[in-house]
């Protein structure tokens, strides 16, 4: 019974914790387009796993809440899940090309309808390039990838001042082979949401 | 000895010149280091000699370490055949070390044309050297020095008559008070480090715990400029080597590929917080005085003509990466190379008339010269992983590059024609970007 309890109140804490940073990722938001930088968006992705932590000291004895999910976390939920396929899905270049193709494109209109429909998310996007050039050129390489890819979403609808830009050249890649599988993924346009 | 000369130093206590007036007259005619057929000459560098009335271990440690050290130097010009001790007709550890005493027919016997031999004393903290170098067919003294320093500052010593070696023999005091900057990933984040010009003495420029890229030294060898990661966006550092001060560029978008005006505190860089990337003049400290390239593409990694009149740097204008030669005056840029799609990191020669980069071709970078008439570029690497990133020695006589012909990038050295490629050293991590400072540094 003692142990019954302790899960009610360890879910009443989840739920509480899940209204609040719904309320709070609002908040968020609007510093965001205020001032785009240096606000971090809506901690979303991280938010559905508290720890049944410190509970709040007095425990208010309520009648049984019914325990599935509400309407707020069913839209979190899909909001996250959104922004994790923004996050995910890597934009692709041939060598030494910041020009997108169809399937980049492709990609980009996805990422578009998803930030069409959370309007208070802003994102940075990477510019990467494979190993083979010189890593000066691919910096500059790189910037015109992310730039590109940036564009194109304007071209869609998307806000300019919700896109960062930056470029890591040849730095961070994201298959260390050296081979045109590795290359072909590291030659990339990456979404970050924070 | 009836001329000698005091002089004082920071770094070396005292140096005694022990000249004839007759040695003055410097010996340019022994290398001619503009010679792609450049002979080498044979050289014999005996055991330096001990001072002392019972000789000890630590003498004998001294006598090996300085001389090897000397040999190594010597050895790192390309200029010279170093002949092995154990060929010497002399024990190597008793040679005569004066012009009265040396028996010359013993040195050409064996196949040499120069002598350098060595007489030391050590005194608790202080080394005291006599170095002299002869010319074993003509039987003369052509160099005479006396050195007094502290005991840890061999090196010191040896870089000073390395360099009057170079000097009588060449007229170019050579690379021995020059320093090699490049970036290296040991640590887990690159990072900038230099070294002396043989690679020996690796210490830490940066500790940004961030990417870190693209050193260039100022001209008075007082800055390096470079890019880093610091504060999230590839911004622009200029930091002093001395006493560390920082001035940083950040400007929306890439602030990359420093490099300075020849003697002047000013720097050419890329940005692109204008919406294309284009290179500026800048003042030392960051500040813009005008837009140099105009063109739309990426306009990345300028290198200045030693007269800071013309300017090599990178475009993507003609669609694919190739090497510009820019007139300051009248701001018009010429394409320089033509061959191969992929040409980048031009590096200005000192003497002015070549230019170093690298080319891809079959899918390797190799390091090229090129002439300005961009005719006939001519290949210096090849059959060796990616060789990238040329810097020129201050002399002219090598340049230092990065390769992966063993693997991880590592930094190399070669003569400016291509031969003599040897790695500087083996460190943890990966190196890339090596620049070769300005000479003239005083460093210990």
């Amino acid at each position: 019974m003692k142990k019954k309890m302790r899960i009610v109140l360890a879910l009443l804490c989840v739920i509480s914790v899940f209204l609040f940073t719904a309320s709070c990722s609002k908040q968020t938001v609007k510093a965001d387009l205020q001032d785009g930088k240096d606000a971090k968006p809506a901690p979303v992705a991280a938010a559905p796993a508290p720890a049944p932590a410190p509970a709040p000291a007095p425990v208010v004895q309520k009648a049984p809440v019914p325990v599935g999910p509400t309407v707020e976390e069913v839209a979190a939920r899909e909001k996250a899940a959104a922004l994790k396929t923004v996050v995910n899905e890597d934009v692709y270049f041939d060598y030494d090309s910041a020009v997108l193709g169809a399937a980049a494109q492709d990609v980009l209109k996805n990422k578009s309808i998803i930030l069409g429909k959370y309007s208070g998310v802003s994102v940075t996007i990477e510019g990467h390039c494979d190993e083979r050039g010189t890593n000066e050129y691919n910096l500059a390489l790189g910037e015109r990838r992310a730039e590109s890819a940036k564009s194109f979403l304007v071209s869609l609808g998307v806000n300019a001042s919700r896109l960062k830009t930056i470029s890591y050249g040849e730095e961070k890649p994201v298959d260390a082979g050296k081979d045109e599988s590795a290359w072909a993924k590291n030659r990339r346009a990456h979404f970050a949401t924070e | 000895m009836a001329y000698f000369r005091v002089v004082f130093l920071s770094l070396i206590v005292v140096i005694f010149s022990l000249t004839d007036p007759a040695e003055s007259l410097a010996g340019y005619d022994y290398i001619d280091i503009n010679s792609p057929f450049l002979r080498k000459i044979p050289i014999a560098v005996p055991l330096f000699k001990a001072k002392a009335e019972s000789v000890n271990d630590a003498h004998m440690q001294m006598s090996l370490k300085a001389s090897d050290m000397l040999s190594g130097m010597l050895d790192f010009t390309g200029y010279f055949k170093m002949l092995n001790r154990q060929s010497f007709l002399e024990d190597p550890s008793k040679a005569e070390t004066t012009l009265l005493n040396i028996d010359f027919h013993n040195w050409t016997a064996v196949g040499a044309e120069l002598l350098v031999t060595g007489e030391f004393q050590i005194r608790g903290d202080v080394f005291e050297i006599e170095l002299r170098l002869f010319d074993t067919i003509k039987s003369s003294r052509l160099i005479g020095k006396k050195y007094t320093t502290g005991v840890n500052d061999l090196r010191g010593v040896m870089r000073l008559f390395s360099g009057e070696i170079v000097f009588y023999l060449t007229g170019n005091r050579g690379v021995f008070d020059s320093r090699i900057a490049f970036v290296s990933n040991g640590t887990g984040s690159k990072e900038i480090y230099t070294c002396e010009f043989d690679g020996v003495n690796i210490r830490p420029f940066t500790r940004n715990n961030a990417i870190t890229l693209f050193p260039a030294w100022s001209s008075d060898g007082q800055w390096i400029a470079y890019t880093s990661y610091l504060k999230g966006n590839p911004d622009l550092y200029v930091k002093n080597v001395k006493d560390g001060s920082v001035s940083v560029v950040a400007n929306k978008g890439i602030n990359i590929t420093p490099a300075w005006v020849p003697g002047k505190f000013e720097l050419a860089a890329t940005f692109s917080y204008s919406g294309d990337q284009d290179i500026y003049l800048l003042t030392g400290t960051g500040k813009v005085i005008k837009k140099l390239t105009n063109e739309r593409g990426s306009d990345v990694s300028p290198s200045w003509s030693p007269d800071g009149k013309k300017m090599a740097f990178v475009s993507s204008r003609s669609g694919m990466p190739q090497i510009y030669v820019l007139d300051i005056e009248s701001s018009h840029a010429e394409r320089l190379t033509f061959s191969g799609r992929y040409n980048t990191q031009p590096s200005w020669s000192p003497k002015g008339d070549k230019i170093a980069y690298s080319g891809m071709n079959g899918g390797r970078h190799n390091i090229y010269l090129i002439g300005l008439d961009g005719k006939d570029p001519v290949q210096l690497t090849r059959n060796g992983g990616d060789n990238e990133s040329p810097s020129w020695s201050p002399d002219g006589s090598l340049i230092v590059f990065s390769s992966t012909r063993e693997g991880p990038s590592r930094i190399y050295v070669m003569t400016s024609y291509g031969t003599d490629q040897r790695r500087l050293f083996a460190i943890s991590g990966e190196q890339t970007n090596p620049k070769w400072s300005p000479s003239g540094l005083n460093y210990k």
